[in-house]
């Protein structure tokens, strides 16, 4: 199994060099996670270092959802452990994770009847109790994360009436309510045109760099997922194939290998990042 | 005599369309409905104290009010009164139990019976008149009330040994599967003894009929506490509607969210259904009225079902009162009626929330 | 991904070990009774060799009681298969479309209103109840059918306007058996826990009808039941007449499930059971529909021998399918872990 430590040095090194004043902000030691005792991944160490943005890429099927909701303790591992700031996520109750990790899930549903306000607010949930019910504070912070996300006068709409573009800001701006410093996002851009892609990725950035969140998510777009993350991790057959910054991880051999593409990477003209250009088909 | 089975219904069988998309009620327009709620029910308890099968005028029927002894053949504190008191408890309780049930289950076709409460209850009234040869008010009420539990903890026992809580299909059809046994054991008592069906068939209707206020007090101690689980499980609901996964990412305990859920559910079901026999139809059409009038929220859809129910099912035991001449219809027919009627002319409108 | 063949095979061999596992329950079924008969006699007398009292023990007591019971079972079986996969739901019987309870409300009202006294009614029902009961059975499904019908059907609103129009019709029903004569309502709940003690040759023509027309008219819908299982619009983009196929398969489904319980009253369990027990045994992607309705046939043949051979005073095989079929669907959930898509 390839440890992700030992296979990209630059993203887990300021990590490692401050190990006691701040633990990584997510690790998987010795994972084996799967569903119904069939193991997708098998002993799988992983760290996720605070305050960056960590793009899981793999071809479909590959488990890079799965090992999210692990990650997010959506999926209880059968083996090993993930530690949450360096706590072991056993040993927390589910609010107290919720307060420091929040997750997306590829397909939340979306309740009837209801406002955009109402389902923004109930990301407030792990802040709140019997004994500390609704505040002015919680209406701030929703109408802050409204507002970060850009559909304030969405609000009053019913949530089932809005666009695919305008759900998904709702979704982040509940994620964001929920005010924890580690966010998982399970392809955020799934059924957007490239705009709204854009537009998602752009806030997901804003959110990483002004909030300081650490972001860990799950993309199909490289080109996106290059120009978006501090930091790619490939993972294919029950293991992790490549780990480090773009440039060292969307090469041809890795492409190659991880989706059977033939491809050549390029500097992206507008950005610099690594830009994806497909072979061009063979005509016999 | 046969108790329904409840459907799942699959996501993906369920359409959305732009026709449905409800309102957007604000808090201030919430707390409006339910006062005008409110209101409504203090209407049905008004008419539910001045008709009936006896004609009494108004005027009779508030001395009698002001000061028993005036009571006209003991019609008004005998009947009128205790009935009033059982319905407004029973319809609030299905209401509740309806809209707590659905957003568990997240299926807006759930109905309290479908965690077999009914059919556990019938079955323990049954046994009670087949061994012990009582249907006294008292014992039926504590024997519907053991049968409902026992019925509602095997359903969350065999669904929990399987995919787990976590999960609303297996719980229902759980629940379809202890029924239909449950009332397969009941028609083979009532089949082989006479008065076992006799008592059987009059109570599986479901009557304010002659029912008093002795051991009501039993069931409103059930009721309460039920109504304390359901207002726990306000927020674990709202999480719950958002699917599983965010709910669980939102540090909801799901465990813990089920068994507060089902112990609602289960202690509100029990405690109307030992009054006054199963009666459907409430606990799925009041949430689904409640939500046209004040959204998903359940912090708002819970007191709203409540009172719709309890108007519900005042209006119509009126009803029955009043079509059935000198023999009433009991509530559980009208309601089945009316109730099955206006559901059919709702869903033609297009006019059922999907969850 | 499974082999598309090799699965074919495997329905292949589910549906000849059901048929095999039909007739020898038939046999049994037979056999079993007060007066003794043994496999061989009871095959022999089949093939004409048998004595007079033989051939009157097997062939006007017997027989349509047992082959009423593979027919009713059958038919349920494949009603159930159709209407399952029909409404993409595992819990859905032709009781969606209120079928059972028309039927109910029907042979309920034959009971309680035809007659004054219990030798009367019995006279009445040998004669007028199963026509009754199918009447209000039809008459109830076509009704929902229309009151469904907003410039096409689906599936969802059928199924929410069937559970209105089955809540208000079991109601009635209640309330007449209430309001009845302790002797009547007796009858009335003999009748709705479903039994095969009243089957006679009579009752046995109208079942084996229904099965021989609808069994090929259900076959013949069988691929585009697939395609149907991908949604209303998929099925119209592959080309399919989605509202023409709907029709087609609910008649089935409601006359097989009409002709059923007008035979034998609603013997409730199987609809459900039988296609979850087949898809399960052959491994397919729906209820396979020969299986299913072979499977049915087993269930309501073997239970009835079951429930004469071992059972007191004549437990009606409606109880017997339920104490049987509730459990086994308990333990199916109870170890069934994986999520699948149509169960």
């Amino acid at each position: 199994m390839t440890s992700a430590s030992a296979s990209a040095p630059s993203a887990s090194a300021p990590a490692a060099a401050v190990p006691s004043s701040a633990p990584p902000a997510l690790e998987a030691r010795g994972l084996t996670i799967g569903y119904d005792r069939v193991p997708i991944f098998e002993n799988l160490d992983l760290t996720i270092a605070q305050g960056e943005v960590t793009t899981l890429i793999g071809a479909n099927g590959c488990g890079k959802s799965t090992l999210l909701k692990a990650f997010g303790r959506l999926l209880p591992p059968t083996e090993g452990s993930v530690s949450l700031e360096g706590v072991p996520v056993r040993s927390m109750s589910a609010k107290a994770v919720a307060k420091r990790l929040a997750i997306l899930p590829q397909k939340p549903l979306t309740p009837s009847a209801t406002t955009v306000r109402d389902l923004v607010s109930r990301g407030r949930h792990p802040h709140q109790s019997l004994f500390r019910p609704w505040t002015a504070e919680d209406s701030r912070i929703t109408d802050a994360a409204l507002a970060a996300t850009g559909i304030a006068e969405l609000a009053d709409r019913d949530a089932g009436e809005l666009s695919g573009g305008q759900l998904q800001r709702a979704w982040i701006a509940l994620v964001l309510a929920q005010e924890a410093p580690i966010i998982l996002l399970d392809e955020p851009t799934t059924f957007l045109d490239l705009s709204h892609q854009l537009d998602v990725l752009r806030l997901v950035r804003s959110i990483n760099r002004e909030r300081g969140a650490t972001v860990v998510m799950v993309l199909h777009d490289l080109t996106l997922a290059g120009r978006y993350s501090d930091r790619l991790v490939v993972v294919g057959g029950g293991r992790v194939i490549a780990d480090g910054s773009p440039w060292e991880v969307l090469t041809p051999e890795v492409l190659r290998e991880a989706f059977a593409l033939e491809a050549q990477v390029i500097a992206d003209p507008a950005t610099g990042t690594p830009l994806i250009v497909p072979a061009a088909d063979i005509v016999s | 005599m046969r108790q329904g089975y409840a459907y799942t219904v699959h996501p993906d069988t369920i359409q959305r369309s732009a026709t449905q998309a409800p309102r957007r009620p604000s808090p201030l327009t919430r707390a409006v409905v339910i006062v005008v709620l409110a209101l409504v029910t203090l209407l049905a308890t008004v008419l539910s104290l001045l008709l009936g099968s006896n004609l009494i005028d108004v005027g009779a029927v508030i001395g009698a009010l002001l000061d028993p002894a005036n009571d006209p053949g003991a019609v008004v504190w005998g009947s009128r009164v205790p009935r009033t008191v059982l319905g407004l408890m029973v319809g609030f309780c299905l209401g509740i139990a309806g809209a707590v049930m659905q957003g568990q289950t997240r299926n807006p076709l759930a109905d309290p019976g479908i965690f077999g409460v009914s059919a556990g209850a019938s079955l323990a009234v049954v046994i009670g008149v087949y061994v012990l040869g009582t249907s006294s008010v008292i014992t039926t009420l504590l024997l519907a009330l053991a049968g409902a539990l026992v019925a509602s903890v095997v359903v969350f026992g065999v669904a929990a040994l399987g995919r787990g809580l976590t999960s609303p299909v297996p719980l229902a059809i759980a629940g379809t599967a202890v029924t239909a046994l449950l009332v397969a054991i009941t028609s083979y008592l009532v089949l082989s003894d006479e008065t076992t069906l006799a008592a059987y068939r009059i109570w599986v209707v479901g009557s304010l009929s002659g029912r008093t206020l002795d051991g009501a007090g039993a069931a409103a101690l059930f009721a309460l506490a039920g109504l304390v689980f359901a207002v726990a499980n306000v927020r674990s609901l709202n999480s719950l509607a958002l699917g599983t996964e965010l709910a669980h990412g939102l540090g909801e305990n799901l465990v813990r969210a089920r068994i507060v859920g089902l112990l609602a559910i289960t202690l509100l079901t029990a405690s109307a259904v030992a009054i006054t026999g199963p009666i459907g139809f409430i606990g799925l059409t009041a949430p689904h009225i409640a939500r046209r009038f004040v959204g998903g929220d359940h912090q708002w859809l819970l007191p709203a079902s409540g009172l719709i129910g309890a108007a519900l099912l005042l209006l119509c035991d009126v009803i029955g009162r009043m079509i059935g001449g000198n023999a009433e219809v009991p509530v559980g027919v009208v309601l089945a009626v009316v109730g099955g009627i206006a559901f059919i002319v709702i869903v033609r409108r297009g006019k059922v929330a999907t969850l | 991904m499974i082999d598309r063949r090799l699965w074919r095979g495997r329905v292949v061999i589910v549906t000849l070990a059901c048929l095999v596992a039909a007739v020898l329950v038939g046999l049994i079924g037979i056999v079993v009774g007060s007066s003794s008969l043994t496999i061989p006699d009871v095959v022999v007398t089949l093939f004409g060799g048998g004595t007079g009292s033989q051939e009157l023990v097997v062939f006007e007591l017997r027989m349509p009681r047992v082959l009423g019971g593979l027919l009713v079972g059958a038919a349920l079986g494949l009603a159930g298969a159709l209407t399952q996969t029909f409404a993409r739901n595992p819990l859905a019987t032709p009781d969606i479309l209120g079928v059972t309870s028309g039927a109910a409300l029907g042979a309920v009202a034959a009971i309680v209103l035809g007659g004054g006294s219990y030798a009367v009614g019995a006279g009445l029902l040998s004669l007028g109840l199963p026509v009754v009961a199918a009447l209000g059975a039809i008459g109830t499904a076509v009704i929902v059918y229309g009151l469904a019908w907003r410039g096409g059907v689906d599936s969802y609103r059928l199924i929410l306007i069937g559970i209105g129009a089955t809540a208000a019709l079991m109601g009635v029903t209640n309330y007449l058996i209430a309001r009845a004569q302790i002797t009547e309502a007796q009858a009335a709940s003999q009748w709705l826990v479903g039994s095969l003690s009243g089957i006679s040759w009579a009752s046995v023509w109208p079942v084996l009808i229904a099965l021989v027309v609808l069994v090929p008219v259900a076959l013949l819908q069988s691929s585009r039941l697939d395609l149907g299982l991908l949604g209303d619009e998929m099925a119209t983009g592959l080309g399919m007449a989605v509202q023409r196929h709907k029709l087609l398969v609910i008649a089935c489904a409601v006359l097989l499930t009409a002709a059923a319980v007008s035979a034998s009253g609603p013997i409730e369990f199987v609809a459900f059971v039988a296609p979850q027990i087949a898809l399960r045994l052959a491994g397919s992607g729906r209820p396979p529909l020969v299986a299913s309705a072979l499977m049915g046939a087993l269930i309501v043949a073997g239970g009835d021998a079951f429930a004469r051979a071992v059972l007191p005073d004549e437990t009606p095989v409606g109880i017997v399918t339920a104490v049987i079929g509730a459990p086994y669907l308990i333990w199916l959930l109870t170890r069934r872990k994986h999520r699948e898509s149509l169960t």
